[in-house]
This record gives structure tokens, C-alpha cells and sequence, in this order.
């Protein structure tokens, strides 16, 4: 009898994200024609824009690696069973990190510097979420309000920094911090190749979603960190530390979405600026809910929503559709995604043998019934 | 700063405690009989910012504030009851679908609400107390959002009602114990959902004000997590009706300490005044909540105070 419900589960997994996806652009596309447009047009837009060409490829592949980023910001502390998203403070923190230090070490320059600068910013970024685990294991706060909060806080510090102390006298119209050093900055993979512009942050964030799904698969803290998640109590009664598993999720999360901010810094924008704010944190959030937490499926997820990110100012120019148009389709996604949870056969178990006994006795109730 | 300058400051913050205050009265209520149900709508921040921008679109396209207002209402009556409704499937987590509502709702006002950035709406009128003072930083003070008097009554009624009717009986049931209401028959799921959308309506209210009265313009950067404080403030609040609205004043006036200090003249650290409410929320959660009992008063449905 496992055989074949393991099939199903695994058909589920897939099925019930497309069909939910499915669901969200055939309402975008209502929505679209309500307005007086084409849903035809607008869905030949949404994939030329995204993943039509070279060019659009690029595009998507280049919005797509922040994603990566932020949505593993989600998907870890969720794994240890915590709703955190504050990624998009993180994210702007890790920016102002990444700017930030080669005002403390001027001399910063070469490989090693990029490497420093990066770290700053994770550093920055996980230390900033990890506040959101420490107040929800020491002082019971929800954590989806303190990251959020702190998220809000964040931002106001970003905007203090870069308008205020830590603003480049040159930048007159748009305040940003002292651009990077060029040797400090990140290029191109492979700029005369068909990959164009995409930079190294493609690499990075695909090979942490990698780690992360090793580290949550294979390891024994990974492990741990799962139980942490499934349930809180038996996690503490078999003595395992969830404590510190639960702020190590949080901070590795908060490193990834600070990471993410840094290599923006590095890679694209060169300085810390309003233009980081772009709510690349809330995009992630959605990216990790579709990829239901696990690792291994948030690139493809991220590059689906970065190519609909890509294709918005191709809507906008064609169609004249306002640039909000990509959130309205993110918004009818995000709420197919979760409504397709409820059709699944049972949510976000553990994929632990001792668990399939629990897993049994509600499918059976239900039945009954 | 000469004694002139500290008075006018005070009087600056004082009048917008109310100013600010009067969106987080109406959608901290509205979460307050939300929660009370046993449910928590993360999502008001969206519904606030999208009825914001229906707000402003009726009265704009009417003419007249008060229709923009109940159209508000509506609009947020029924984003919250698209909540209530996902909510009511199985396995579907009442915080994710908070985060959903506030990506759509937002998406939803940002893309409808295009349009409506340049134009001006009639405003909804203020009550002026202040027109005994000759002093205009006095009659300032205390020119009032007219919706300000509607909010407290609200709050007067709601409390009231929570503890005096059948129905408010019912409400506080169903957030307490599921399971005795289940025994005495009455539908958990839609007493939760009617409550949800009643929040959802009184929290579009709040969205009118800050669309129709302070700042009075619809722009996609109006609110900015107002909607999420005024859940946190509900919490503060312990769940009572009247001590939403004392605390409602008190974030107000937080809120306002920036753009008072910015009207006398001090411009320095800007953004840092604007994040007060935001730490201070934070420190009152940190202050209140502990790790060892839930909250006095929550309700015990609630998977906030685990």
C-alpha cells in the first residue's frame, strides 16, 4: 500500500503547483480582459517576455537570482517550523552592509575583498533575522510580526544611512552610497556567450539552494532541524537543542536574503539605493510557498517568477498595462497556491518513517466520515 | 527650541495622534473581532491599502466622501472575506493567507489604483473643536477626522456587544472553544467567516481615512504597514475593544512625532522618527508577551499567543 500513495504524493507535488499556477494566470487573464485587454496577448506577453528569447532569458535569469535567495530566507526557518518573512529587511540591510564596508576598510580591493563584502552583507542580514528566532524562543513573540516589523525597521534604517551618513555627495538626484571599487564589483559569467549579462549571483544562489536541500536531507542538524519543525514538543522531549536549530534557521535564512542584497550591490547596482527596494523579500516569500519549502524546488519556481517579473515592462509597453500588473498575477498566485494545499493529501510532513504512522490515522477518520 | 516651539510640538502631536491614530483604531478593531472569532488576518495590510484606493476611486468618481467610504468599507469587506473563506478549507493556515491578501491586496490597489494618483477627491470633512482658540496651532490640533467620532462609537458598540449579545456570546464561543461550539451546533466556519468579513469592512474604514482625511491622497506608498501594527496593537490591547482605542492614540502619536518635528523644523534622522511606531510596537510585544503562559484575555483558539 506505501508504493503506490509515495506515487501519488510525488504526482501531487507536482500537479497541485501547475494546477494552481494554471488557475492564477487564467485569473490574471480574466482580470486583464475585464479591463478591456486581450488575455490571449497578455499571456503570449507574459511567456515571450519571459523566456521568448535570449534577451528575455537573460532577463529572467538575472531577477531570478535574488529570488533564489530571499525564498530560502523563507524556506528555512519554515522547515523549522517558523512563518519568518523578513527577508526583504535583510535584504536591504545586506545591501547597506555590502556598501558599507569598504567605508570602514578602504583598502578593500581584489577576489578577497568581494568575498568580504559579500559575507558582510549575509553577516548583516542573519544577524537581523535571527532576532526575529531569539524573541520567539525566548520571549514567545509571533515571529511572522517581529520579522515583519523588524522588516519595517530596516527599511527606515537603509533610507537613514543612505540619505543621510552614508550618502555619496555626487549622487545628486538619487541619493546612494560611494559606489564599489570595480574590482570589487561582481561581472559577468560569461559576457560574450548567449548567458550575456547574467552574473555570478545566478551560481551562488543555485549552489546554496543546493547546500540547503544536502543540508536539510542528509545531515544530522538538518535532520534535527526538520523534527524541530514537524513538532516543537518531541523535538524537545528527545533532548535535541531546538532552541539553537531554530535561531540557526533564521540566521541562515536572514544570510541568504543579506546575501542577496550584497550581490544586488555588487553585481548590478554598485552602490546601496532606493532601487533595492523593489520587494524582492515578498516575491521570495511567494517563490518558497510554491516551492513548498524544500530547496531543490526553489530555483525553478524563482525562475518562473523572474521571468513574470521580466515580463511586466514588456506588458507595460505593449499592452499599457500599469507595472502592477505582475503583482496582481503574483497576489492570484500566491492565493491558488495556498487554496491547492487543501486538495493535497496531507501537508507539510516530514518525510520521516516514524511520521507515516501519524500520517495514516486522519486519512482514515476522514473515510469514515 | 524656545518654550513657543515645545508647545507647538506637543499640540502637533496630540492633534495627530488622532490625525494618525484614526486608521488604526478602525483596522485594529476590525482585527479585534477577527481574532476574537479565533482567527488571525495578517492580510489587513493589504485590505487597508486596497480600500484606501476604492475609497478614494468612489469618492472621486461620486463626488461624494461618504460613498468613497462605504465603498471602502465593502471593498475591504470582501478581501477579507475571500480570507475567510480560504481559511475555511482544511490545512489552509490562516498567517499564509494573511501574507497572500497582503501581496494581492496591494497588487489589486497599486494596479486599479493607477489612474488615481493625480487626482484630488472631496475629502471627508473635519470637526473643528479647536474654534474657541485664536491660536491656529490650537485649532489645528484639534480639527478632527469626522470618521474619529464614528471609531470610538464603534469601539463603544463593539465592546458592548462582545459582552452583552447573543451574537458576541457566539463570536467569543467559537474563538474560545471550537469544540463546544461545534456541540451546540453553531457552524465554527461561519460564524469565523461573518466575522472576518465584519472586521474586514470595519478595517476599510480605516483604509477611507487614510485615503479621504490624512494624508487625503491615494499613492501606492499611503500605507506602509499600518495594517500589520494595528495586529500587533490588538495584542497590546489584550482583545478589548476600548483598549484598542487608547492604544490606537498612543501609536498615533508615535507616528506623528516625525512629521511634527519635521513642522518646526527638525529634519535630521527623518526616517528614524518614522520607524518609531514600528520599534515601538516591537518593545511593547517583547514587554508583553512570555514564552511560559499565553496572553491574558487572548483567545484560546488563536495560534498567535502559542
Amino acid at each position: 500500500m506505501i508504493t503506490p500513495r509515495r506515487w501519488h504524493a510525488a504526482a501531487e507535488a507536482l500537479l497541485l503547483p501547475a494546477g494552481a499556477l494554471a488557475a492564477a494566470l487564467l485569473a490574471f487573464g480574466l482580470f486583464i480582459w475585464f479591463g478591456g485587454g486581450s488575455p490571449s496577448e497578455a499571456w503570449t506577453l507574459l511567456f515571450m517576455g519571459a523566456f521568448g528569447d535570449a534577451f528575455s532569458w537573460q532577463n529572467t535569469l538575472q531577477r531570478a537570482a535574488p529570488l533564489m535567495l530571499t525564498a530560502l530566507a523563507v524556506a528555512l526557518p519554515a522547515r523549522a517550523g517558523l512563518t519568518v518573512i523578513g527577508g526583504e529587511g535583510a535584504l536591504v540591510l545586506g545591501a547597506l552592509g555590502c556598501a558599507g564596508l569598504p567605508y570602514l576598510f578602504p583598502g578593500l580591493a581584489g577576489a578577497g575583498g568581494s568575498l568580504l563584502i559579500l559575507l558582510a552583507g549575509a553577516g548583516v542580514g542573519g544577524a537581523w533575522v535571527a532576532i526575529a528566532g531569539l524573541l520567539r524562543q525566548k520571549r514567545g513573540v509571533n515571529e511572522t510580526i517581529s520579522s515583519l516589523l523588524l522588516g519595517y525597521i530596516a527599511i527606515a534604517l537603509f533610507k537613514h544611512f543612505v540619505e543621510g551618513p552614508m550618502r555619496d555627495p555626487a549622487s545628486l538626484n538619487k541619493p546612494s552610497t560611494r559606489p564599489l571599487e570595480d574590482s570589487l564589483r561582481i561581472g559577468a559569467i560569461a559576457p560574450d556567450s548567449l548567458l550575456g549579462d547574467v552574473h555570478w549571483g545566478l551560481v551562488i544562489g543555485l549552489l546554496l539552494c543546493l547546500a540547503a536541500g544536502l543540508w536539510l536531507s542528509f545531515t544530522a542538524s538538518g535532520f534535527a532541524l526538520r523534527v524541530v519543525g514537524g513538532n516543537a514538543r518531541a523535538a524537545r522531549l528527545v533532548g535535541l537543542p531546538t532552541d539553537r536549530l531554530i535561531v540557526l534557521a533564521c540566521t541562515l535564512g536572514g544570510a541568504a536574503a543579506g546575501l542577496a542584497g550584497a550581490v544586488e550591490v555588487a553585481a548590478v547596482h554598485t552602490s546601496a539605493n532606493a532601487s533595492l527596494i523593489a520587494g524582492l523579500g515578498y516575491t521570495g516569500i511567494l517563490v518558497s510557498f510554491v516551492a513548498r519549502h524544500n530547496p531543490w524546488a526553489i530555483p525553478p519556481a524563482a525562475i518562473l517568477f523572474g521571468g513574470f517579473a521580466a515580463a511586466g515592462s514588456l506588458l507595460q509597453r505593449r499592452m499599457g498595462q500599469p507595472d502592477a500588473s505582475v503583482l496582481v498575477l503574483q497576489g492570484f498566485a500566491f492565493v491558488f497556491i495556498l487554496a491547492a494545499e487543501a486538495l493535497r493529501g496531507r501537508l507539510f510532513q516530514l518525510e520521516v518513517p516514524r511520521m507515516v504512522r501519524l500520517r495514516v490515522v486522519p486519512a482514515r477518520r476522514r473515510v469514515a466520515t | 527650541m524656545s518654550i513657543n516651539d515645545w508647545i507647538d510640538l506637543l499640540l502637533a502631536i496630540v492633534g495627530g495622534a488622532v490625525r494618525v491614530g484614526t486608521p488604526y483604531l478602525f483596522v485594529s478593531l476590525g482585527e479585534c473581532l477577527t481574532e476574537k472569532s479565533g482567527r488571525i488576518n495578517l492580510g489587513l495590510e493589504g485590505v487597508l491599502v486596497f480600500s484606501a484606493m476604492a475609497g478614494f476611486g468612489g469618492a472621486y468618481l461620486s463626488g461624494s466622501p461618504w460613498l468613497g467610504v462605504l465603498l471602502a468599507g465593502c471593498s475591504g469587506a470582501a478581501l477579507a472575506l475571500l480570507h475567510g473563506l480560504l481559511c475555511s478549507l482544511q490545512r489552509v493556515s490562516d498567517i499564509a493567507t494573511g501574507i497572500a491578501l497582503m501581496l494581492l491586496g496591494a497588487g489589486l490597489a497599486f494596479y486599479l489604483g493607477k489612474p488615481l494618483i493625480q487626482p484630488q477627491a472631496p475629502q471627508i470633512p473635519s470637526i473643528e473643536l479647536g474654534a474657541w482658540s485664536t491660536s491656529p496651532s490650537v485649532q489645528s490640533a484639534l480639527s478632527i477626522n469626522a470618521l474619529f467620532p464614528i471609531g470610538v462609537l464603534l469601539a463603544v458598540l463593539l465592546a458592548w456587544g462582545l459582552r452583552n449579545t447573543r451574537w458576541g456570546l457566539t463570536v467569543r464561543m467559537v474563538g474560545d472553544s471550537s469544540d463546544a461550539a461545534r456541540a451546540l451546533g453553531t457552524s465554527v466556519n461561519g460564524v469565523r467567516i461573518a466575522a472576518t468579513t465584519a472586521g474586514g469592512f470595519i478595517a476599510g474604514l480605516g483604509g477611507a481615512s487614510l485615503s479621504l482625511y490624512y494624508p487625503g491622497s491615494w499613492n501606492e506608498g499611503l500605507s506602509s504597514g499600518q495594517g500589520l501594527i494595528a495586529v500587533a496593537l490588538v495584542i497590546f490591547a489584550r482583545w478589548s475593544p476600548l483598549r484598542c482605542l487608547g492604544a490606537a492614540l498612543l501609536f498615533g502619536g508615535a507616528g506623528a512625532i516625525g512629521p511634527a518635528l519635521q513642522s518646526v523644523g527638525v529634519s535630521g534622522g527623518y526616517y528614524l522618527f518614522n520607524a518609531v511606531p514600528y520599534a515601538l510596537t516591537l518593545a511593547i510585544l517583547i514587554a508583553t508577551c512570555s514564552p511560559k503562559r499565553s496572553l491574558k484575555g487572548a483567545p484560546m483558539e488563536l495560534g498567535l499567543s502559542r
